[in-house]
């Protein structure tokens, strides 16, 4: 099919980019280190006070990582006029935003591990019996802050105001997203079976599919004149 | 054209009487409430506002999405006209939420279910006001701010039950809510003479301000 | 096999484009000429689709433009100003990836076949980064070959090539136009693209002042009037 193919090649795309240069990688997992270290220095050295607010923090450095990361989607396209070679490829332009998603979604994916290794070293949190829970919820998060993350890129990477714009219109965008996981996440550390968060998961899976769905829809207009 | 300005006008006297309306009956005709005293007839200010905001949010949908389907301008006015009266009418549902909120509750503001989600839904519009004004060309302009139109209507309901679930301080939502009616009839009457004096008043400020635009774009 | 009239394009308040009429037949080159700033890169993009004219009509290979402009860029090849490439890809890699977003077939005899036809089959595993003008244009050719283009659009395609590349590019042209493909080459500039062109269109004051087809002017006449043109407001023969 060849939309599938359209969006297997923007990630092929990317992922040999990436695995090239490996420009965005590197600086990313770096800056989730400092995180690491910007966190502890802002909360103190009160290890209950850090345990307590880890499941915010951890989405938190999600979301800060993610304004960095998923800016930075279509800077390829904008710095070499790509953008408007995309622009004039027949075909549904949605296969484009497919490609960058799950780009993106690699990406973050990436960055979460690491966080998720680094919290559990660093403030000596046992990850372990809850990670088959906090995958799900990891996943379904991950997903909606990628998929509005990526739309809004792609709206601001040709603006001259796009380091400010990206986050003032990504932000709001991504608090629901933020409140469930952060809860779904707590319940889940705490040791709480997945049920009783089932309402988060709900929403979290609802706001994915409308997130991606509206991506899908309106990519072609942020793209096309 | 002189029949807009004519409707206008007229829109804005009907506005003002049934302001005038509204004011009379939330200080003469509704009763005090017991509890909380004069402060709760700030709800005739506060519940109105909200429901006006949303109005005009659902307008920034509609040409929004009226905009990307058909290209044609009139839609994207309407749409960023609605925007910017509906950040008035939420600021002023923030503003009275929070000083009704000091004396019932002591403290300007709660991090409670609908100040929250009203406050997200300020921050939402905000940026689409702020993108509008950092692009200069206005075809592009319109297609980036109906696709942030439509994914700040399309969260705003996933805002409304993330941030509900997540705190209940609130009273339960007194009119909307199903079945339970805690108001009396005579709150609940005053409540809508007001809606229906807000409603008004922001189709006269929507009847301006698409004039505005208007005339800005053939300027 | 391209059919525009009354095209106008403004911006805000200028106006760049007025009344264009332009047709274009299979086989048939048309060189765009205008001294920089004149709207050629303009209406060569309202032709490939890229920028949204503000009135008029657009049909290519009867196709109309301007309400299906999806289907009308499967037959369109543009090289702009830009070059559309990756830098951190090698051109091989490059071509895979317009290919298969052009919808094309990727085989990788097809691939390195276009290579050949530009020149480029020694480079085919060097990334783009290293690459000159000239390659990057002649991999920009071979991409648009791989699609399906009948159409080629150029954008002072011959500027930044040397005298080899501009007769590689000549000779490309000529044989592209004899297998019934339809180009349109915009130049600020006397040289190589006149020469291949069948008529030759001058773009001034925002409308095509003439259109005629190249034999009728000779060389001395053609630039007496394009000199004219471009220093003062020469009056239309």
């Amino acid at each position: 099919m060849l939309y599938a193919r359209r969006a297997w090649i923007v990630l092929w795309k990317d992922l040999l980019t990436e695995r090239r240069s490996k420009e965005s990688l590197n600086a990313l997992l770096f800056f989730t280190l400092l995180l690491l270290f910007l966190f502890q220095f802002a909360l103190g050295p009160d290890r209950d006070r850090l345990r307590a607010a880890l499941p915010g923090l951890l989405w938190l450095g999600l979301v800060l990582a993610g304004l960095l990361g998923l800016g930075r989607t279509f800077i390829a396209e904008r710095d070499n006029d790509c953008w408007e070679g995309l622009r004039l490829t027949p075909g549904d332009k949605s296969a484009i935003y497919l490609g960058k998603l799950l780009g993106n979604f690699i990406l973050m994916v990436v960055v979460e591990v690491l966080l998720l290794a680094l919290f559990g070293f660093f403030y000596d949190v046992d990850i372990g019996p809850a990670l088959g829970k906090l995958s799900v919820v990891l996943l379904l998060g991950t997903t909606g802050l990628a998929a509005v993350g990526t739309l809004f890129a792609a709206m601001t990477a040709q603006l001259r105001a796009r380091e400010l714009l990206f986050p003032v219109l990504l932000l709001p965008a991504q608090v629901p997203i933020l409140l469930a996981t952060v809860s779904a996440t707590a319940a889940a550390l705490d040791g709480q079976p997945l049920a009783e968060v089932s309402h988060w998961l709900k929403l979290l899976a609802g706001a994915d599919v409308v997130y991606v769905a509206i991506g899908i829809m309106t990519f072609e207009f942020i793209l096309d004149v | 054209m002189s029949e807009h300005v004519e409707m206008t006008r007229a829109l804005g006297w009907l506005a003002l009487i049934a302001l005038l309306a509204g004011l009379v009956a939330g200080f003469g005709y509704a009763p005090r409430e017991e509890t909380q005293g004069n402060v709760q007839r700030i709800m005739y200010l506060h519940v109105p506002s909200v429901l006006t905001a949303y109005l005009a949010f659902g307008l920034v949908l509609l040409g929004s999405a009226a905009y990307l389907l058909t290209r044609r301008a009139g839609w994207d006015r309407l749409a960023a006209s609605a925007a910017e009266i509906g950040v008035v009418f939420t600021a002023i549902t923030i503003v009275s939420g929070s000083i009704w909120g000091r004396p019932t509750w002591g403290v300007w503001w709660t991090w409670d279910a609908r100040l929250t989600s009203t406050a997200v839904l300020l921050l939402v519009y905000v940026g689409y006001l702020l993108l509008r004004a950092m692009v200069d060309e206005p075809e592009t302009r319109a297609r980036y701010a109906a696709v942030v139109g439509i994914v700040g209507a399309a969260n705003i309901p996933i805002v409304h039950f993330s941030v509900y679930w997540w705190r209940a301080l609130h009273q339960p939502a007194a009119m909307l809510g199903p079945g339970r009616t805690p108001m009396p009839a005579s709150m609940q009457m005053v409540v809508l003479v007001n809606w229906i004096a807000f409603t008004l008043l922001f189709a006269y400020f929507l009847s301006r301000r698409l004039q505005i635009a208007r005339l800005e774009e053939s300027a | 096999m391209i059919r525009a009239n009354g095209l106008r394009k403004c911006f805000g308040a200028a106006t760049v484009l007025e009344d264009i009429a332009l047709g274009l037949e299979r086989g048939e080159c048309v060189a765009l000429l205008g001294p920089n700033g004149a709207g050629k890169t303009t209406l060569l993009r309202i032709l490939a689709t890229l920028l949204r004219p503000t009135s008029g009509t657009l049909t290519i290979c009867g196709v109309d433009a301007l309400a299906d402009p999806e289907r009308a860029r499967e037959v369109i090849g543009m090289i702009g100003h830009g070059s559309y490439l990756y830098p951190d890809l090698t051109a091989l890699e490059n071509l895979r990836f317009w290919t298969v977003m052009a919808g094309g077939d990727t085989g990788q005899g097809r691939l390195m076949m276009a290579l050949q036809q530009v020149e480029l089959e020694a480079a085919a595993h060097d990334r783009v980064r290293t690459f000159s003008a000239g390659m990057k244009r002649r991999l920009a050719l071979a991409r648009v070959l791989l699609g399906r283009a009948r159409l080629l659009l150029l954008d002072e395609p011959f500027t930044e090539l040397d005298q080899r590349g501009r007769k590689w590019l000549s000779e490309f042209l000529l044989a592209f136009k004899a297998a019934g493909g339809g180009v349109i080459v915009a130049t600020h500039s006397f040289g190589s693209g006149l020469a291949v062109a069948d008529r030759i269109a001058i773009l001034h004051g925002a409308r095509l002042i003439v259109d005629r087809p190249r034999g009728d002017l000779s060389w001395e006449e053609l630039r007496r009037l394009y000199d004219s043109l471009t220093e003062g407001n020469g009056a239309v023969p």
